[in-house]
């Protein structure tokens, strides 16, 4: 590794929020995994980097509980083994996850989407009920509003544009109310009116919540400026701060392609 | 609440009025009215349309989980027939000594079959409790450990289209079977009572009529209170979208099979009911076609509607009964097949889907829109 | 139980008698043909039996063609007594040969089942010298099922003439079911004579040895008891060398049904209901081309099916990309209505096909090289099975090479891993689209052919094998044509090991059963690809 690493003393491994150590997978021999350690500290944001292939996507399947490693520990706030869960039991522990290609539930209103996210009790039995509780309706007017979607409640989420689709998943988010929030490229597709918009809400969001935010959007990454992860084929290249990682040799040649 | 929703739902209240008229209307029109009469209702008919009001039932309980859950059931006709064979064994019980052999406990067949004994299955089916549970008990059991293992290892889409088509010709392959004790190729028929009324006498026969649509009516309000609740919402979701709602914290496979344990109970209520009024039950309700058909009969009447799914079987059963009975009838298959083709290609939203799209263009802009909008094909599955 | 024993002792009568006769040629040359006559004309069945036997007896080079006259109901009185022949309506004298025109129709000669088993005897026994090697066979083997001991003089005539391995084989055995049943036979002989028969070893021989008698010698009787033994392991093994191939047959059966439906499944991903329907208008094409050549051309019959293959592929791939062009198309990407709307298609495809050809089966007859079966040591083997297994490899094989190594298949998958690249690289992929579904379809088309030899040629032959195909196509792997491969022959194998303990539907059923759970466990299959790609 490069000398822009900064290793972790074992102190730090019982206080991460999330933590990934020698964590590999393959797919029919290709390695999109290969010893990757990564760990997230509680309140923190991490951006995370690197080129088409690297595994990031991977990487967010195999803490959701997608996809199972073939070795290493996944650990959630420093007990909880995330490899033996699914991908429910791993929601309810409290990550939450944004998919790169926005996925919200088009048929439904948006007012439905926040309700059907709201941290609640999952269980069949207690849902066949109708109605929602005063305190359940405040708190999707709240997230409505933080995700300046509160005049569309009413619409089809499928006749939001694509950028309002994005806020949406993430408003859904918020109502899981989770400790760590999984972002996958949030900015993709947007104007640059809505990344500059969305970055302040990732912002927002960040104040109380841990956040890993996936990105390929360099301007995007410098507006959160928070510390980023290089990933390269399936494991870390490079982690510091955006400026330091951009100046590393092995960085430019990855992304360059030199 | 939950009436002023009930009472929002314009399209389900005219269904379950129209419901109720026929359970009263009918029956009154058959027993009040002489026979030759202009307004006499037939008794043939009134057990036609009971059938046909049977079929609505199956209907409307696979569009619950097609229409909204997005499980494109193709075993649901076994389900049904489930139903039905629980409801004659019942039937065949209360023959009693008045079979041909005079056999006070056996059925006609296992005394032909040279069986001594009722097999241990067939207990407690003279009592008609018991048989009621069995109605909505097996087909749900089945379908509750077929779903089990399904739903939980995601099997989906047309790989469960498949299997569920698999599910029926296995149970069509073993009813055929003399030794399973179920009348092998004939069935169960011959019925003489049911709770001790003839089963053939007019008044009998407008008595299930009644019932008949007034389950209908109870099927449509079980089935919107379900797609209404908060669980409804899950469902839709987990049709559109289902990865999505596994990372949400919903075990998707749980509501999966609520739902279709939920819709095999109905359709297994359907097939009891139909067995009555026909007069029959037998292994040919497992054919693997008459599930597909049930699907045509939800396709047609737009999917995803409740009140669709019921309209669409009866209209195609009707132009069936219609059609085969008079001299179109080698036309049959050809119109029913195209009727797969054109609905597919050029309704998919079926009647009532393409219906109240264009009232609710008509309409324009602010009403709040419904919810459960006929769903969008998942170019993902 | 009575009726087995009279035939069988009838039987041993008529050999004897028959027997003797060969056996002492001086006394059989003269034919006292009136009397014979007026045995055959008498209206009591036991003087025709008594005509039979004497006829037998007689060593006649006449009394071979005679019997089989009386056997086939040829065999006739005219008015005036005479015996005659009927030939197909022209009659010649029974024991000249000569061409006779009766002047009244003459009556035939009755016979009762007691006359029909002397008949079989004797003419068993008149033909273990016959100069056809097939009849010196059935003899053998008639004459091997009576045990008769006194026919020993001629059998061991018979040993000395035989000039054919298998024959003289079968000869020898026979004899040595005589000398086993024969109480004056040394102890050593009938020792030896329970080794050539536990040679033989097939079911006959353990029948013969498992019923001797009381009278046997211990040595004699443990000896047998050791052959049976042996006959049965020996049995059990082919038993289930021949359960191994019928599962071969019926696996090959399934390969060729499901075999387009792994291109138009497995590939493309399209579920086609009607692909059952293809089959059947393969078998189709096969009665039409039969039935042309019956009536136009028919000395070309043996090669029907050789013309019939290239135009069951045309047309059921002709059928498959009109569908392709007018339907499938507009729903790719939508599985669920696909399935819908070509379930439509095979409703309106079956009844096309009973509007035009009836609801009745048609006969497709089998050319002369798929008829028949021979024996391969304890196991027989059937040419049309043999032919379809032969068929379906080629067809397997064809198809795999065609889509390794022409621009088609290089195209086909191209066009189904990845669409849009495929499409800006220039191939035409709705072309590619269309002629895959032909492709797909016309196999079927093929299958249609093969199948017509073993199925009910009937407009509902395609609806037998379509819930059977996608099961083959699902447990194999989707997408993958070896496993197709393993997955037919594995399902047709399993499928007749379990015949035996569950029966044919329980077979099924359990079976049915089993993929069910399987591809609960395994939902992509025996061979899967793995990975994110395939969940996308």
């Amino acid at each position: 590794m490069t000398s822009v690493v900064t290793p972790q003393e074992p102190a730090h491994l019982t206080s991460s929020l999330l933590y990934l150590d020698d964590v590999s997978v393959s797919f029919d021999g290709f390695r999109a995994i290969n010893k990757l350690s990564l760990s997230i500290q509680p309140g923190e944001m991490r951006a995370i980097i690197g080129p088409n292939g690297a595994g990031k996507s991977t990487m967010m399947d195999i803490i959701t509980g997608k996809t199972k490693p073939d070795t290493g520990d996944v650990l959630f706030e420093g007990t909880t083994d995330l490899t033996r869960l699914d991908e429910a039991a791993i929601a309810h522990l409290g990550i939450g996850r944004k998919f790169q290609k926005p996925t919200v539930f088009e048929n439904q209103t948006v007012e439905d989407n926040i309700h059907l996210a709201l941290k609640s009790d999952r269980t069949v039995l207690k849902n066949l009920f109708w109605g929602i509780s005063a305190d359940e309706q405040a708190k999707i007017d709240k997230i409505l509003v933080t995700i300046r979607l509160a005049a569309d409640r009413d619409r089809l989420a499928g006749d939001l544009s694509h950028g309002q689709k994005q806020w949406l998943e993430i408003g859904m988010l918020l109502a899981q109310d989770p400790k760590l929030l999984l972002v996958d490229e949030p900015a993709a597709g947007m104007t640059d009116a809505e990344t500059i918009e969305t970055a302040k809400l990732l912002k927002e969001i960040a104040r109380d919540h841990s956040v890993i935010v996936v990105e390929h959007d360099m301007t995007f990454i410098r507006d959160l400026g928070v510390k980023v992860t290089v990933l390269h084929e399936g494991s870390v290249l490079a982690e510091g701060p955006l400026d330091v990682v951009s100046a590393d040799e092995r960085v430019i040649e990855v992304y360059l392609g030199r | 609440m939950l009436t002023a929703k009930l009472l929002a739902d314009r399209r389900g209240l005219i269904f379950l009025a129209i419901l109720a008229a026929a359970a009263i209307l009918v029956p009154a029109l058959n027993l009040l009215t002489p026979e030759g009469s202009a307004l006499h209702v037939p008794t043939y008919a009134m057990s036609l349309m009971g059938k046909y009001l049977t079929y609505a039932i199956l209907a409307l309980a696979l569009d619950l989980v097609w229409g909204y859950c997005g499980i494109l059931s193709l075993g649901h006709g076994a389900f049904f027939a489930l139903g039905g064979y629980a409801m004659g064994m019942y039937l065949m019980r209360q023959i009693g000594p008045r079979g041909v052999y005079g056999n006070p406990v056996l059925p006609d067949f296992m005394v032909f079959l040279n069986w001594k004994e009722l097999p241990w299955y067939w207990y407690g089916f003279d009592w008609f409790p018991f048989a009621a549970l069995m109605v909505v008990a097996v087909p749900g059991l089945i379908a509750f450990i077929f779903g089990w293992f399904a739903f939980r290892s995601r099997v989906t889409g047309v790989y469960l289209s498949i299997i569920t088509q698999a599910l029926t010709y296995a149970l069509l392959l073993a009813f055929f079977r003399n030794d399973m004790g179920f009348g092998g190729n004939n069935g169960l028929t011959d019925f003489k009572d049911i709770l001790g009324f003839n089963i053939q006498s007019d008044a009998t026969r407008a008595g299930l009529f009644a019932l008949t649509a007034l389950t209908l009516a109870a099927a449509y309000l079980i089935a919107r209170s379900v797609v209404m609740s908060k669980a409804g919402k899950v469902l839709l979701a987990v049709r559109d979208a289902e990865s999505r709602v596994r990372f949400l914290g919903y075990r998707a496979d749980n509501y999966k099979l609520f739902v279709f344990t939920l819709s095999a109970m109905m359709a297994g209520i359907a097939g009891a009911l139909y067995v009555p009024q026909i007069g029959i039950i037998n292994p040919s309700e497992f054919a693997p076609g008459n599930s597909i058909e049930v699907v045509i009969w939800t396709a047609v009447g737009g999917r995803g509607t409740l009140v669709g799914p019921a309209i669409g079987a009866i209209l195609v059963n009707f132009a069936k009964t219609t059609f085969t009975t008079g001299a179109l009838a080698p036309y049959w298959l050809f119109a029913l097949g195209g009727l797969f083709v054109l609905v597919t290609l050029f309704l998919p939203k079926g009647i009532v889907g393409t219906a109240s799209d264009y009232l609710a263009r008509r309409r324009a802009a602010g009403a709040k829109p419904e919810p459960v909008a006929a769903p969008t094909p998942d170019p993902a599955e | 139980m009575a009726h087995a024993v009279f035939l069988i002792l009838s039987r041993i009568l008529a050999v004897l008698v028959v027997a003797f006769a060969l056996a002492h040629p001086a006394a059989a040359q003269t034919l006292d043909t009136a009397a014979l006559a007026k045995g055959f004309a008498s209206r009591s069945f036991d003087d025709v039996e008594k005509a039979v036997t004497q006829l037998a007896a007689s060593g006649s080079p006449r009394a071979e063609p005679i019997l089989r006259a009386l056997n086939d109901r040829l065999l006739v009185i005219a008015a005036d007594g005479a015996l005659l022949i009927d030939k197909a309506g022209a009659y010649e004298n029974a024991f000249t040969g000569e061409a006779v025109t009766p002047t009244a129709k003459p009556t035939p000669i009755r016979v009762n089942n007691k006359i029909r088993t002397t008949l079989a005897a004797a003419m068993g026994a008149l033909t273990l010298m016959s100069p056809d090697r097939q009849k010196r066979l059935e003899a053998a083997e008639a004459v091997f099922k009576s045990r008769d001991a006194s026919a020993r003089p001629l059998l061991d005539k018979a040993i000395a003439a035989e000039t054919d391995a298998r024959v003289k084989a079968r000869l020898i055995e026979a004899r040595a079911a005589g000398v086993l049943l024969d109480q004056t036979a040394t102890e050593a002989e009938r020792v030896e004579a329970v080794a050539t028969i536990r040679a033989r070893g097939d079911q006959d021989a353990k029948g013969l040895l498992s019923s001797l008698p009381a009278e046997v010698p211990p040595a004699v009787k443990a000896a047998a008891d050791r052959a049976i033994t042996a006959i049965e392991a020996e049995l059990a093994l082919w038993n289930v060398a021949q359960n191994g191939y019928y599962g071969l047959s019926l696996g090959s059966v399934l390969l060729l049904a499901a075999i387009g439906l792994a291109i138009t499944f497995g590939v493309m991903g399209i579920i086609n209901m009607a692909h059952g329907e293809m089959v059947m208008i393969g078998a189709y094409v096969t009665f039409v081309v039969q039935e042309t050549i019956r009536t136009s051309f028919p000395g070309l019959f043996d090669y029907s099916l050789l013309i019939a293959l290239p135009l069951a592929f045309l047309v059921a791939a002709i059928v498959g990309m009109a569908i392709e062009r007018s339907v499938i198309r507009f729903l790719y990407g939508r599985p669920l209505e696909t399935l819908l709307a070509t379930w439509g298609i095979s409703l309106i495809l079956q009844q096309a096909v009973r509007t035009l050809f009836g609801p009745t089966n048609r006969e497709v007859g089998a050319p002369s090289f798929m008829s028949g079966a021979f024996d391969l040591g304890g196991l027989v083997i059937t040419y049309n099975r043999l032919w379809i297994i032969v068929f379906t490899l080629v067809v397997f094989f064809a198809l795999l090479m065609l889509l390794r190594f022409t621009a088609l298949g290089l195209q086909m998958r191209a066009v189904t891993q990845n669409r849009r690249m495929a499409a800006a690289m220039g191939i035409r992929t709705n072309r590619i689209d269309m002629l895959t579904f032909g492709l797909g379809s016309g196999i079927a088309g093929l299958a249609g052919v093969a199948l017509s030899q073993i199925d009910n040629v009937s407009p509902n032959l395609g609806q037998g094998y379509i819930i059977d195909s996608f099961m083959v196509v699902v447990f194999g792997g989707v997408g993958n044509l070896w496993g197709t491969l393993v997955g037919a022959f594995t399902i047709g194998i399993a499928n007749k090991f379990l015949e035996p303990y569950a029966g044919a539907v329980l077979g099924k059923i359990l079976l049915l059963v089993f993929i069910i759970l399987f591809i609960q466990k395994r939902p992509r299959g025996l061979f899967a690809l793995k990975g994110r790609a395939v969940e996308a």
